[in-house]
């Protein structure tokens, strides 16, 4: 990951600028190794996970696709979590920290929602024959994944920081009380028009592969969530640093930790 | 904000105030006319073209009819709620709204019910006119049909009237709306068209008891959390 001690935003700005001040902090080096750490973890149960695992009866080596499907899905789902803890604590104390880390949830559960519905998708065609269903689990993924998409599109149009944080906020918690509400009104609708989703439980021989990856891919998504929020921090810090030299001034509170 | 006395005469102001901001969105809207007459002729567009899309077989359309209702209320209602902020925006009469005393909710509740009135009327246009296209049979069942219809706009004006606050406020602001607006009526949508089947084509199973209950949660659940959530919405 980074090591060096500038960060990347110093670069969109002008070329003078480019080390604005000490007052930017460096990006957190525990940090960084944490990450090599997770993802190191992450290679190597995947690996372990595959070469263990037999052919499954049924879906031969299409099975191994839920060693990354099962625990993409899992930490989208705690992201978007993630994302209404730190909402709530947003609108509560209006703790700024409580806002970078519901955006770096946001933006991570959002990337990951996206994989898990290609993952599904890819694994469904040779499984049932077809790329989509209208699966309660599927259908709530993707209107998930369009719900995040509009919080962060929110984030994005919002010029005034301090509002989109608070806008943000609310979103994030609406789209959150909502995922169970689309996830049982689908699948009563489904069972109305009588169509069976199937499910089925998983062998002890995959389950250990499973909970491994499950918990390696989790740390990742940690480090992945910790990191946007730490460039969000650098970002503001070296904004806020840009704007006191501007005015030709000392620095007030740049980068709080 | 609460620098009542009591909570009775808070009541009461917040009533009026309310009352007052519907009451000017109203009267606004009926001297310009502008908007409703142009949002009613893009819901009857939206019929048309429906019939276009899946016509001429007239079963298909009757079979089709009650999704294309809704339809066609999602994307006309979508369009009043932007312009309920917009025109206090360009004033810059939003500002002096808040500046008021009181509580800032009956500033929601107030344009929560223009709209709601708002998106009724388009309904009562466009729904009657829908049935005569695609030849559904409605006038049997015309209460029940109504009190499904009201369910289902509630809950659709209040997360839009809610959105709306943010979503007038930003560029973009046409498509940004529905992008946060729509994939958040995903139940809504299911229930008020499986009541509405229910209610047109009769229900053997009984299932519109579950819908009916998924619908007026739905409205209850998103109500109370838009009025909690106002007030962070809207302060500047």
């Amino acid at each position: 990951m980074t090591s060096s001690p500038v960060m990347t935003p110093a670069s969109a700005v002008a070329p003078e600028a480019r080390r604005p001040s000490p007052d930017v902090p460096a990006p957190s080096r525990g940090l960084a190794r944490f990450g090599a750490v997770a993802f190191g973890l992450v290679v190597l149960s995947q690996v372990g996970a595959i070469l263990a695992s037999p052919p499954d009866a049924a879906m031969g080596h299409t099975q191994k696709i839920m060693y990354v499907h099962v625990p993409t899905a899992w930490s989208a789902f705690l992201a978007f979590f993630l994302v209404f803890v730190y909402s709530v604590r947003y609108l509560w104390g209006r703790d700024e920290r409580n806002d970078r880390m519901a955006l770096g949830a946001a933006e991570v559960g959002t990337a990951l929602t996206a994989l898990t519905l290609a993952q599904g998708s890819i694994w469904g065609k040779p499984t049932w024959g077809v790329w989509w269903t209208w699966d309660p689990r599927l259908t709530t993924t993707a209107i998930m994944f369009l719900i995040y998409v509009g919080y962060l599109a929110l984030r994005a149009f919002t010029d005034d920081h301090e509002r989109g944080a608070r806008w943000a906020a609310a979103v994030g918690v609406f789209g959150f009380i909502n995922v169970p509400i689309v996830y049982m009104s689908v699948r009563w609708w489904r069972t109305i028009h009588q169509v069976q989703s199937t499910s089925s439980s998983v062998d002890p021989v995959y389950r250990i592969g499973l909970l491994v990856n499950v918990i390696t891919f989790t740390l990742l998504v940690v480090y992945l969530m910790l990191k946007r929020a730490e460039s969000a921090r650098l970002e503001r810090a070296l904004d806020a640093a840009l704007e006191a030299r501007m005015l030709g001034r000392a620095p007030s509170s740049a980068g709080d930790r | 904000m609460s620098a009542h006395p009591t909570i009775a005469s808070g009541w009461s102001l917040g009533g009026r105030q309310a009352r007052a901001v519907l009451w000017k969105d109203l009267l606004a809207e009926r001297r310009t006319k502008v908007n409703f007459n142009a949002v009613v002729a893009f819901a009857v567009i939206t019929l048309l073209l429906a019939g276009f899309a899946l016509g001429p077989d007239a079963e298909a359309l009757r079979k089709s009819a009650i999704g294309i209702i809704w339809l066609t209320i999602l994307f006309a209602g979508v369009l009043a709620f932007n312009r309920s902020y917009q025109s206090e925006l360009e004033t810059g009469a939003l500002e002096a709204l808040l500046h008021y005393a009181g509580d800032r909710r009956a500033i929601f509740v107030g344009k929560l019910l223009a709209n709601l009135a708002f998106v009724l009327l388009v309904e009562l246009i466009v729904v009657p006119l829908a049935a005569m296209l695609y030849h559904v049979e409605m006038l049997r069942a015309a209460p029940a049909l109504a009190g499904v219809l009201f369910l289902g706009t509630v809950g659709f004006v209040t997360l839009g009237t809610f959105y709306a606050a943010m979503a007038s406020r930003v560029r973009a602001r046409e498509v940004l709306l529905p992008l946060l607006l729509f994939p958040m009526l995903v139940p809504l949508l299911l229930a008020a068209v499986e009541c509405s089947r229910a209610v047109l084509e009769g229900d053997v199973m009984g299932d519109w008891r579950a819908w009916l209950r998924v619908l007026v949660a739905f409205d209850v659940i998103f109500l109370v959390a838009s009025l909690l959530a106002f007030e962070h919405v809207i302060e500047d």
